[in-house]
């Protein structure tokens, strides 16, 4: 049985497909992620629908079930069913990781823990959301004004051994902070660990008010930032934080999960 | 005077308010000072020369995160700096 | 007061202050028994003003320097090339604002949240009970009572929602120079619905999404304007608003934010004469007045 998830985020729309045995245990036959631009969206999740959909050769007829989710998860019409994104990620990270107990989710607009019972489920989350600096987002504008990608931004963090501490909590002001740090000549790595620091520490805050329990598993965009996992780490004080491979497909994926099971 | 100390984000609202009128002849010896388990709390002299409490400059932008500990999302204590002060000068906005 | 101290009909400007110096020709400081000075250095704009017997003598108003103790002195500079008066002929300094521990020649660092109650309080007379003042970083809401004494007060300087700076980022994003904001945002065919996003970063692509939905550049800033007047007005209710309402700093030269706060509170805001801008250091001038009635003057420090 084909189940979809589509997960709407600020961003992005992400698209996770499903094959599920009679035994319950489910497959992913294809992940794929658009950046939808000017599309609006219902639109948006209709492309990317049909464009998973079409590179594995199916029709929307094979496919069983639709759940959505994610920020714009009401925009999603052909969706039989709408569920939160503390839900869809707790399922999705038990196909990764079955002895989750608390999970990190930090996307581009939020930043929030989340507990769950051991079964896929979630119990409890504590989260920013609404203010860029306990997100992504903090750490993309800052990288902005060090002229870095990303990617260089968090190499770049895990070259530095220094903590500096940045006085602004607001990413508008932060970014002039930056600008102040690199005219006093502030080597980059060092300005990249600071911002990656003030992120982790604004997330671990969130995630202690639900408590932290092994194993703990960081999805959303900013597992691709190995300086945050570390920042994260030593935030957390923890040695391992679990990264799933597809990390920001997690909560589609536990969309499609949940579709599944609600069919059986 | 009501004395509110904190911010507004996206997030949300974030005051810890002191009631200076209570906190003056604190009978309680300024037990906030110690209860507050990040010591966020100081005495200082105000603009009209009472001796009152505050909250420390360096905590005042980051009270949803330094107060987070207290307030776990589930079965929720009462606040350490709350039930320290009994003239009940203290609360908090969230 | 002589029509010479408004000054807010000259070339209206957001935070960038005009730079300003005035003084009271139909007095002669040399005749007065107690003469103090408020510094307020600001993170934009520093204003120095002197007091004579308790009455509004002279003012001058600059931008902030590269730091405080320059900006003090400048400040103090201009009030000194106007008038004569120097350090030795002033009783008693007290500095305020953001920068007030760094003002090298004062006797005494008051907060701006009493000395702009106290100045809001000469300027608007004692029925002024709700202050607001809305700076280039921070956003201050005060209430006092008939002697302008602080009872409630706030300050928001964490978030740049609500701040000369959050209205810096619109005007950037629209290419609208920041003074056109106001006046704009009511050459409107209906009065859109207020940006919904508080955090400045997310209202950024809100109002981008807003333009790409058809919206003119106008009603993206009147939904930016209005958002900004919610948030201020939600900050004001946390004190308690009551009617003598005095808005100082930078939002009073800003229409558009300052009348629609009117329109959500019911309550105009009170007319002044003096330039709003130096509610601070006035205050500031007035609390080292009483301090002069009561200790006697202070020999000047001389850095």
């Amino acid at each position: 049985m084909i189940t979809a998830g589509i997960d709407m985020g600020s961003r992005t729309v992400k698209v996770v497909l499903i094959d599920t045995e009679a035994s319950g245990a489910p497959s992913v036959k294809k992940t794929h992620l658009i950046f939808p631009g000017d599309l609006d969206g219902d639109a948006a999740a209709e492309k990317a629908y049909d464009e998973a959909l079409s590179a594995v050769g199916l029709k929307r007829d094979d496919v069983s079930s639709v759940y959505a989710t994610g920020a714009g998860r009401v925009m999603v019409n052909f969706a039989k069913e709408k569920v939160t994104e503390m839900s869809a990620g707790a399922k999705g990270v038990s196909y990764f990781y079955p002895n989750a107990r608390t999970i990190v989710d930090v996307g581009a607009e939020e930043g929030r823990g989340i507990k769950t019972d051991g079964t896929g489920k979630a119990v409890d989350f504590a989260g920013n959301e609404k203010c860029a600096a306990g997100a992504g987002s903090f750490a993309e504008a800052m990288s902005r004004a060090l002229q870095l990608t990303l990617k260089e931004f968090g190499e770049a963090s895990l070259r530095s051994d220094k903590t500096i501490p940045m006085n602004a909590q607001c990413t508008v002001f932060a970014e002039s902070e930056v600008v102040s740090l690199i005219h006093s000549s502030t080597p980059k790595e060092d300005i990249a660990k600071a911002v990656l620091d003030a992120v982790a520490s604004r997330v671990c805050a969130m995630v202690r008010r639900v408590g932290i329990d092994k194993d703990v598993v960081l999805i959303g965009g900013m597992v691709h930032n190995p300086g945050f996992v570390s920042s994260l780490k030593t935030a957390m004080d923890i040695d391992e934080v679990k990264l799933p491979d597809i990390p920001e497909f997690v909560a589609a994926l536990g969309c499609a999960m949940l579709a599944a099971e609600a069919k059986h | 005077m009501i004395a509110n100390y904190g911010y507004k984000d996206g997030s949300g609202e974030y005051y810890i308010s002191i009631d200076t009128d209570k906190c003056i002849d604190c009978p309680v010896g300024r037990a906030c000072l110690t209860g507050c388990p990040k010591g966020m709390f100081e005495t200082m002299t105000d603009d009209y020369d009472d001796e009152v409490v505050q909250i420390k400059q360096s905590f005042r932008r980051n009270l949803a995160y330094d107060c987070a500990d207290c307030k776990p999302s589930s079965n929720r204590p009462p606040l350490p700096c709350v039930v320290a002060c009994t003239p009940a000068a203290i609360k908090h906005s969230w | 007061m002589s029509e010479q101290l408004n000054t807010s009909d000259k070339k209206p400007e957001f935070w960038r202050w005009q730079e300003n110096c005035w003084a009271d020709e139909s007095k002669d400081w040399r005749s007065a028994k107690a003469i103090t000075v408020g510094i307020d250095v600001g993170s934009v704009s520093s204003q120095c003003v002197v007091v004579a017997d308790g009455e509004l003598f002279a003012y001058n108003s600059m931008r902030t320097g590269n730091n405080s103790p320059d900006s003090a002195k400048n400040a103090f500079k201009g009030v000194t090339e106007k008038t004569g008066l120097t350090l030795n002929d002033v009783h008693m300094v007290v500095g305020t604002g953001y920068g007030r521990v760094n003002v090298p020649f004062s006797h005494k660092a008051i907060t701006e949240i009493a000395c702009h109650a106290r100045g809001a309080n000469y300027m608007g007379g004692n029925k002024v009970r709700t202050i607001l003042d809305m700076g280039g970083q921070d956003c201050k809401a005060i209430h006092c009572d008939d002697k302008g004494k602080v009872t409630n007060f706030l300050m928001n300087d964490k978030c740049a929602a609500g701040t000369g700076r959050g209205m810096e980022v619109i005007s950037d994003l629209m290419q609208i120079p920041i003074a056109e904001l106001g006046p704009r945002s009511f050459e409107v065919d209906q009065e859109p619905e207020a940006v919904s996003s508080v955090c400045v970063v997310f209202a950024k692509s809100e109002a981008l999404g807003l333009l790409k939905a058809g919206y003119t550049k106008n009603k993206v800033i009147a939904a930016y304007c209005q958002a900004m007047a919610e948030r201020v007005v939600s900050l004001l209710e946390r004190i308690g608003v009551e009617e003598g309402f005095f808005i100082t700093g930078g939002i009073a030269k800003n229409p558009g934010v300052v009348k629609r706060i009117e329109k959500l509170l019911g309550i105009k805001a009170m007319d002044t004469k003096i330039d709003s801008q130096i509610a601070g250091a006035l205050g500031a001038a007035l609390f080292a007045n009483t301090l002069v009635q009561k200790q006697g003057p202070l020999a000047p420090i001389v850095a």
